[in-house]
C-alpha cells in the first residue's frame, strides 16, 4: 500500500517536473524565434517577407526540405497571401515545431552516406560534372545561383572534383 | 526472361530512388547551411549599420546639446556677453581673413623638388585624366593646386542652378554613380570598367564623395576636375556628408589637416564654401530625379529650386530655445549632468520606437529653426563691425526667445514669420534660410525609404525622415516623373529597388563596412530611361573568397567592432543592464550575447 502511494507520488513528481520543463522550454524557445524573426523584421511592425521565411526556420536549428518548407508557410500564411508573415501566426506553429523537434538536422555520417550512393564506385569524390548534374536535376533541384555557390566552396579547382569527405568535414566545422 | 528486366528495372528503379533522395538530403543539408550563413551576415551587417548610424544620431544629439547651451546661456553680465560674443566672432573672424586669403593661392610657392601633378587653368581634358593617373600612382597634389581647383570650382558651381538639367540626346548615357566616401579605387574602377567622363559619357555623383575612406580629397580633386573639363557632361549633387560639421567627425576634416598640414585650415574654409554651393538635386530628361538621401511629404521641388542654396552652409539641427526648455523639463537634469556627448547606450532600441509624424507639431517632434549652426562665408567684415552686429543679433535672438518662450507649442506657420524678421535684423551679409527651406534640403539630403505608408521623422539618423511608397507615388505623379534615384544608404549588393521599383538606391563604396561586406554598382540610364545596373568590388582579393569566407571576415569584424563599443560603454551598459535587464538581450542574438560576456 505505502508502495504503490509513493510510486504515485513519485509519478506525480515526474509530472509536474516535466510540465515545468515544458514551460522553461517554451519560454526558450519563443524568446529564441523571436530573435531570429527580428534579424528580418526590417520595418519593426512584426512582420516579415514571405521570402525570408526558410532562412528563419532553418536558422532555428530545422532542416525541412523544400516541401515541408511550403507546407509550413502555408500554415503561417494569411487567409488571402500578402506577401508578409505576421509574427502572431509565426511564433506558435514554430513554437510547436520546435517542441516537437521536427525537421531535425543532418547528422554528418547520414550526409556522407548520401555522398556515396551517388558515388557507387566508391572514389570518394564526385566530378564537377556529377555533382551539378545530381544537384540540378535530382531531388529539389539547385537554382543556378544556388550552384553555382556550393561549387565556388565545394570544387577543388585542381582536380575539378569534389572529396565529399573533406568537404563534409570543412563545413561541418564551419558552422560550429 | 522477363524477371530479369523487370529486376534489372526494379534495381535501377531503386538506385534512381535512392540517387534522387541522396540528391534531396545533400539539398536540403545544404539549403540549410546557407540560411544559417545568411543569418549571421544579416546580424552583421545590422551591427555595422547600427554603429554608423548611431555615430550620426550622437552627432547630432552632441550638436543639439551644445545649441541648448548657447540657446539657454543669458548672459547677466558684460564678461558673459562679451564671452557669447568671441564664440561666434572667433568663428568669423580668422574667416574674414581668410576668405580674402582663400583667393590668394598664388602667393602659394610650388616648389621644384614637388613631383606632383601641376595644374594650369583653364583645364584641359588631358589635366583631369593626368591628375587621375597621378592619384593612382599615390602622389599628392600640392596645396597651391588644391586651393586654385577649389577656387574655380566655386566660381563655376555658383552658376548652377539647384536642380540640374540633363538630357539624354546629347550623351546617349548618362552614368550614375552614389557614395563613394573617400574611397578612390572604386572611383578609379568605375572610370577604368566604364569609361572616362567624356561629352559622349555624361556622369552624375549623388553626394557623399568625401568621410570614412582615406582619399576624400583625392576624390574632390577628381570630381572637380572633370566637373571644369565637362561642365555640360559632368555632374555633382550634394549628399549629407558635404559638409563641414559632419566633416569633423567622419574622417574628412582630419585627412585634410593630415595631408596639408600648412594649407590644411584654409582649404577647409574654403571647402565650406564650395559644399553649399553643390547643386542639390538632378533631374534627367524632366523624369528620372536623382538626389542622396530622399523625400518627404513635403518636398517641393519648386521651392528646392528657387531657394539660395549656399544659405545652407551646414545641415546639422538647431532646435529653438523653446522645445528644448520643454526637452530638459522632461529629461529631468539628463542634459545638464554635464555628460556631452554621452548619448544612451547605442544598442538599446532607439529607433524601434514610432516618433510623431512630422505634420503634427508635438513636444517630440524636433521643429528646425531656420539657422544653420555655422555662419556662411560672407563677405570678409572689419571684426569689430562684426562683433558688434554679432551682438546686436546675439541680443536680439536673445529677446525673441524670451518672448517666445511665453507662447504655446509653436505652429509651423510662425516659424517663417519669425525667420523673416530675422532676417530684417540680420544684416545681408549673414544670410539665414527660412525653416522650411532648411527643412526641404535636410530631407532630401537625409530622408530613407522605408516599406510601410506614411511619413515620420528619421529618429535613426536624427535627421529627414523615412518615406513610404505613398510619398513617393505621390511625388512622381505631382511632378510627372518617372522614378527616383538615390543613395545614402549602404547596401549588400551595392544598389536596391524598393517602392515598386520607383525607387533606386545607389551605393558606389565597395567594401564599406568591410573587405567583402558589399559590392559596389552603378546604373546607366539610356534615352528610354530604363536602369541598367553595373555591380563591382574593387578588391581582387574577396572575389577569390567563398561566401562563407566573406562572411566570417566581415562577422569578425563586426564582432570586433562591437567589442570596441562594449567596452567603450562598459560603465553605462552596467547601469543599463540593471534597469533593463532581459529587454536588451533581445536584440543580441545569443551568439553575440554570449561574445559580449566574455
Amino acid at each position: 500500500m505505502l508502495e504503490l502511494r509513493e510510486e504515485r507520488k513519485a509519478f506525480q513528481k515526474k509530472e509536474t517536473v516535466s510540465s515545468t520543463g515544458k514551460e522553461v522550454a517554451v519560454a526558450e524557445f519563443h524568446k529564441k524565434i523571436k530573435e531570429a524573426f527580428e534579424v528580418f523584421d526590417h520595418e519593426s511592425n512584426n512582420t516579415v517577407d514571405v521570402r525570408e521565411v526558410g532562412t528563419i526556420i532553418r536558422s532555428l536549428g530545422c532542416c525541412p526540405s523544400e516541401g515541408e518548407l511550403h507546407d509550413l508557410i502555408a500554415e503561417v500564411e494569411e487567409e488571402e497571401p500578402t506577401g508578409y508573415i505576421r509574427f502572431e501566426k509565426f511564433l506558435p506553429v514554430m513554437t510547436e515545431v520546435l517542441l516537437e523537434r521536427r525537421y531535425r538536422p543532418i547528422p554528418e555520417d547520414i550526409l556522407l552516406r548520401a555522398f556515396e550512393v551517388l558515388d557507387p564506385a566508391k572514389r570518394g569524390f564526385l566530378s564537377k560534372d556529377e555533382l551539378i548534374k545530381y544537384m540540378t536535376e535530382e531531388g529539389e533541384p539547385f537554382s543556378q545561383e544556388e550552384m553555382e555557390e556550393m561549387l565556388s566552396a565545394a570544387i577543388d579547382p585542381e582536380s575539378n572534383s569534389i572529396h565529399y569527405k573533406d568537404y563534409i568535414t570543412m563545413m561541418v566545422i564551419d558552422e560550429n | 526472361m522477363g524477371s530479369g528486366t523487370s529486376t534489372q528495372h526494379h534495381f535501377a528503379f531503386q538506385n534512381a530512388e535512392k540517387a534522387f533522395r541522396a540528391a534531396a538530403l545533400i539539398q536540403r543539408w545544404y539549403r540549410r547551411y546557407v540560411a544559417r550563413l545568411e543569418m549571421r551576415r544579416r546580424c552583421t551587417w545590422s551591427i555595422f549599420q547600427s554603429i554608423e548610424y548611431a555615430g550620426q544620431q550622437d552627432q547630432v544629439k552632441l550638436h543639439n546639446f551644445f545649441s541648448y547651451l548657447v540657446d539657454h546661456f543669458t548672459p547677466s553680465s558684460h564678461n558673459e556677453r562679451d564671452f557669447l560674443n568671441r564664440i561666434f566672432t572667433e568663428e568669423r573672424s580668422p574667416q574674414a581673413s581668410e576668405t580674402q586669403n582663400c583667393g590668394d593661392y598664388d602667393s602659394i610657392e610650388v616648389p621644384d623638388s614637388y613631383t606632383g601633378p601641376r595644374l594650369s587653368f583653364p583645364l584641359l581634358p588631358d589635366h583631369a585624366t593626368a591628375l587621375v593617373e597621378a592619384f593612382r600612382r599615390k602622389q599628392r597634389l600640392h596645396a597651391r593646386y588644391v586651393l586654385n581647383l577649389l577656387h574655380e570650382a566655386r566660381k563655376h558651381l555658383v552658376q548652377l542652378p539647384n536642380i540640374n538639367q540633363v538630357s539624354t540626346c546629347y550623351s546617349e548615357e548618362i552614368t550614375v554613380c552614389g557614395d563613394l566616401h573617400g574611397q578612390l579605387d572604386d572611383l578609379i574602377f568605375i572610370f577604368y570598367k566604364n569609361g572616362l567622363p567624356s561629352p559622349e559619357r555624361a556622369y552624375v555623383f549623388n553626394g557623399d564623395f568625401v568621410d570614412r575612406g582615406k582619399d576624400s580629397v583625392e576624390i574632390l580633386m577628381v570630381l572637380f576636375a572633370f566637373m571644369l573639363v565637362y561642365p555640360k557632361e559632368f555632374h555633382l549633387n550634394r549628399g549629407n556628408h558635404e559638409d563641414h560639421i559632419v566633416n569633423l567627425r567622419y574622417g574628412f576634416t582630419k585627412e585634410v589637416m593630415h595631408k596639408y598640414k600648412i594649407h590644411g585650415k584654409k582649404i577647409l574654409k574654403l571647402l565650406q564654401d564650395v559644399f553649399c554651393w553643390l547643386p542639390l538635386a538632378t533631374l534627367v530628361d524632366e523624369k528620372v530625379l536623382i538626389l542622396h538621401g530622399g523625400v518627404s511629404d513635403r518636398t517641393d521641388l519648386e521651392l528646392l529650386a528657387k531657394l539660395d542654396r549656399h544659405k545652407i552652409v551646414s545641415t546639422m539641427r538647431y532646435k529653438t530655445r523653446k522645445e528644448n526648455k520643454k526637452q530638459a523639463e522632461e529629461k529631468g537634469n539628463a542634459n545638464q549632468t554635464g555628460s556631452a556627448g554621452r548619448p544612451s547606450p547605442w544598442f538599446l532600441p532607439q529607433s524601434r520606437s514610432l516618433p510623431s509624424s512630422p505634420l503634427r507639431p508635438s513636444t517630440h517632434k524636433a521643429h528646425r529653426a531656420g539657422r544653420s549652426s555655422s555662419v556662411p562665408c560672407g563677405v570678409p567684415l572689419d571684426p569689430k563691425e562684426l562683433s558688434r552686429r554679432v551682438r546686436r543679433s546675439v541680443d536680439l535672438e536673445l529677446e525673441r526667445c524670451r518672448q517666445q518662450a511665453g507662447f504655446p507649442a509653436i505652429k509651423e506657420k510662425e516659424e517663417p514669420s519669425s525667420s523673416e524678421s530675422e532676417v530684417d535684423s540680420d544684416a545681408e551679409e549673414q544670410p539665414q534660410p527660412t525653416p522650411e527651406e532648411w527643412r526641404q534640403v535636410v530631407d532630401i539630403l537625409w530622408s530613407d525609404p522605408m516599406a510601410q505608408e506614411g511619413c515620420r521623422a528619421n529618429t535613426v539618423r536624427g535627421g529627414g525622415c523615412y518615406f513610404g511608397p505613398n510619398v513617393t507615388e505621390r511625388l512622381l505623379q505631382k511632378y510627372h516623373l518617372q522614378f527616383l534615384i538615390r543613395s545614402h544608404e549602404c547596401k549588400p549588393e551595392g544598389y536596391e529597388f524598393c517602392h515598386s521599383r520607383k525607387v533606386l538606391t545607389i551605393f558606389s563604396a565597395s567594401n564599406y563596412y568591410e573587405v567583402g561586406s558589399n559590392r559596389g554598382a552603378y546604373v546607366k540610364l539610356g534615352p528610354d530611361l530604363t536602369p541598367h545596373i553595373m555591380q563591382f568590388q574593387a578588391n581582387k582579393a574577396t572575389h577569390t573568397l567563398t561566401m562563407r569566407q566573406r562572411i566570417s571576415r566581415v562577422e569578425e569584424s563586426a564582432l570586433r567592432a562591437l567589442r570596441e563599443k562594449l567596452f567603450a560603454h562598459s560603465s553605462d551598459i552596467l547601469v543599463e543592464f540593471k534597469k533593463h535587464d532581459k529587454d536588451e538581450t533581445a536584440l543580441l542574438s545569443n551568439q553575440l550575447f554570449h561574445n559580449q560576456q566574455e
